[in-house]
């Protein structure tokens, strides 16, 4: 019985993962892509996507769920990638650049976040949400009309023809790749930027090292109970604020990580589904709202690109048509975040349903100890 | 002097700003040879247009679900019936309230599935209903490009199947309600009656409905749900009764859009759409768990009326097209305002 049970609620907990596996391991062979060919487009995936997606985990241990406000990070590292591109500075030192000038941007934009979300608690990821919709309008507003016009640019290449406002597309030929070739391995027919995983694990490394600090114990301090942790002296507010700010500069530069890969920037639509492609991984990868690890975020990249990468083809060979694929891997996408967004709050709430049956349990059994007393 | 203070805080700072920025708008058009005349007629037109869908935010507002993020299922019913009275060659009234009456049951049972779901997940409904409408979107794409539908205005013409991502419905229903007793002033005037006269008529119905004993059950439920459980009300009952209706008039409301507007829209389409409702009605001063009749009407006028005025008078002084920008940084800013004040309710 009890063996019985603790198998359903494996199976319930990991349901979003079982989901998936399935899917994808049905899709593979319809897409008629070769195992060589998936798993060099996942090792180029993964240098590409893993840092945005790492930067979810800190606000998830600081009790504010998805961060959604990650997309403000990654419209700050776009701002720096183009006065990189602006000022000409090329290969790594232009990324660095563009980090540079990214850092304090998105600091800032972290504080403003995690300012909102203090003012917003029990809805951070619907405020987060919108916040980013918000800012997306004010960096409409900064590239589109004031870069060129009250912000100098220097090189009207990138200029629209009208005179100012940056370029709808943006070729990054200067910094393309160079973070990826800068140490790049061929192996077996494989080729394994390591200079990006380097990064990615410095990351990692900073992560468990953040969790260990006072900061960090006070963020899952926060996370667990922000009532018990204020009365044990821990400032919520600033905590959720670091929290937030973290991440939004990890966003910046796992955006300019991600933009040097593709080696062109779509100005405007680069940021748009940052976060929708981060969260679904991270949930993918077996997370929840509450809780996060290092190992669910490559799982998820992986399982989630995979995905991707074999769904037009597959929708292309079973229906006659790739758009069907298309359709189908953004269903997947954004189903998979409602459904481990139902399964989190479902289960948290059948939680408290058993706590309180627990409690009701007491009082039964102490009912009869009672009439029992009364007979004597 | 206290009673007008009480006044501006009651109808807050943001809709007193808008309101007057729309009223120098206004003021401003003639000068950059904007036709007054026309643009009243947009936005009667446009408010017409939205103003089911801003009505189909009250019910679940009422009932404690929050805003309706997920307002898209409702809207998928509505293009499921419109799509089908369509295909059926159903013409001016039949072709209207056929496309009603046939997207009414879907309407039904998905926010029959869509409130069960939300009852679910208490306390997170917003970012829920917001993922269950995109993937909803996505499934229906799907769904669009593979049911077989075979009006020769419908399906794209060299495939031979998959509907079209705009299907005109010119000789079907195109302007049955507004052009019903509609009066014409000039060249560029039109007061289009009976939308508006259909868009009052429902919001009458929902005023009424609001008085009713499920009405005053389904505001208890929202506002104190302990009192409401004392007194014998099933909360999750009369939540799911809000979110049928909601979907309900999500329905109606891409029925109505689409007669004024001309065209069935499909596909990724509906994504935006629960957000400018959401952001018409918090501008028409409702909070993420009140909302009233008032708030609809002043909402839909409000924001529709920015959304038309902003283009025409912006974009003609500055020579630019800066009014998207203008309108995604007002109706974003809007929601957040409302997002991030303390709500009694909710504490």
């Amino acid at each position: 019985m009890s063996e019985n049970k603790s198998i359903g609620r494996f199976f319930t907990e990991n349901a979003v993962v079982i989901v998936f596996v399935l899917v994808t391991v049905a899709a593979i062979p319809s897409s008629g892509l070769s195992i060589q060919y998936i798993v060099q487009e996942m090792i180029t995936r993964l240098g590409r996507n893993t840092f945005l997606v790492l930067a979810l985990l800190l606000p998830i241990y600081a009790g504010m769920g998805l961060n959604f406000g990650m997309t403000l990070g990654a419209m700050s590292g776009q701002v720096g990638l183009i006065l990189a591109i602006n000022w000409n500075v090329a290969g790594v030192e232009g990324l660095v650049f563009a980090a540079l000038v990214g850092t304090p941007i998105s600091v800032l934009m972290g504080y403003v976040t995690g300012f909102v979300l203090n003012k917003a608690k029990g809805r951070e990821m619907v405020t987060g949400y919108m916040l980013a919709f918000f800012i997306n309008g004010i960096y409409q507003l900064v590239v589109l009309y004031m870069m060129g016009f009250i912000f100098p640019i220097r090189s009207p290449a990138i200029l629209l023809s009208r005179g100012y406002g940056i370029r709808n597309t943006l070729n990054l030929e200067g910094v393309r790749q160079s973070l990826d070739d800068a140490l790049m391995l061929k192996a077996g027919g494989f080729a394994i930027p390591i200079a990006t995983f380097l990064v990615i694990i410095a990351l990692c490394l900073f992560v468990i090292w953040f969790k260990k600090t006072k900061l960090g114990q006070d963020m899952r301090a926060v996370g667990h109970d922000m009532t018990v942790a204020d009365a044990a002296g821990v400032p919520v507010d600033r905590t959720r604020i670091i929290a937030i700010i973290i991440s939004t500069v990890l966003a910046c530069y796992g955006q300019i990580i991600f933009l040097q890969n593709m080696g062109n920037m779509a100005t405007y639509n680069a940021h748009d589904q940052t976060s929708f492609f981060a969260v679904a991984a991270i949930l993918v990868g077996g997370a929840s709202v509450k809780k996060a690890t290092i190992p669910n975020v490559f799982i998820g990249v992986i399982l989630l690109h995979v995905l991707f990468v074999v769904t037009p083809r597959a929708g292309q060979n079973l229906f006659g048509s790739a758009m069907i694929g298309e359709y189908f891997r953004q269903f997947i996408g954004y189903g998979v975040i409602a459904l481990s967004l139902v399964l989190y709050a479902w289960r948290s709430r059948q939680d408290a349903i058993r706590a309180r049956e627990g409690l009701r349990g007491v009082t039964a059994a102490a009912k009869p100890a009672l009439s029992e007393g009364g007979a004597k | 002097m206290n009673k007008i203070k009480q006044y501006v805080t009651d109808f807050g700072w943001p809709r007193i700003i808008i309101f007057i920025f729309l009223v120098l708008l206004f003021v401003a058009a003639p000068f950059v040879k904007v036709r007054i005349d026309a643009s009243i007629s947009d936005v009667l037109n446009r408010f017409g247009q939205n103003a089911l869908f801003v009505l189909a935010m009250v019910p679940m507002i009422q009932a404690g679900c929050g805003l309706n993020f997920g307002l898209s299922v409702g809207i998928i019913a509505g293009l499921i019936g419109s799509t089908l009275s369509v295909q059926f060659g159903l013409t001016e009234a039949f072709g209207f309230f056929g496309a009603v009456v046939l997207s009414i049951p879907f309407a039904v049972v998905f926010g029959w599935f869509y409130g069960k779901l939300l009852n679910k997940v208490k306390g997170e409904e917003m970012t829920i209903a917001m993922y269950v409408g995109f993937a909803g979107v996505m499934f229906m794409c799907i769904m669009w490009l593979i049911l077989p539908y075979n009006g020769p205005t419908m399906i794209w013409g060299y495939a031979g199947k998959g509907l079209r991502t705009t299907i005109t419905i010119e000789g079907f229903y195109r302007h049955f309600l507004n052009d019903f007793l509609a009066i014409r002033i000039g060249n560029s005037f039109v007061f289009p009656t009976g939308m508006l006269l259909f868009v009052g008529f429902a919001a009458f119905l929902m005023w009424l409905f609001m008085r009713t004993k499920t009405g005053t059950a389904l505001t208890a439920v929202g506002s104190n749900p302990d009192y409401a459980r004392a007194s014998g009300v099933s909360a999750d009952r009369m939540r799911t009764i809000s979110v049928v209706l909601s979907t309900v008039l999500g329905a109606i409301g891409i029925v109505v859009y689409q007669q004024s507007y001309g065209f069935i829209q499909l596909y990724t389409a509906p994504l935006d759409m629960p957000f400018t409702a959401v952001a018409a009605i918090l501008i028409g001063g409702a909070s993420v768990n009140k909302a009233s009749m008032v708030n609809v009407l002043v909402g839909a006028f409000l924001f529709q009326g920015l959304l038309t005025m902003t283009p025409s008078v912006i974009n003609s002084t500055l020579q630019t097209d800066i009014s998207e920008v203008v309108r995604i940084i007002v109706s974003n800013g809007i929601i957040i305002y409302a997002l991030t004040r303390k709500t009694k309710v909710t504490k």
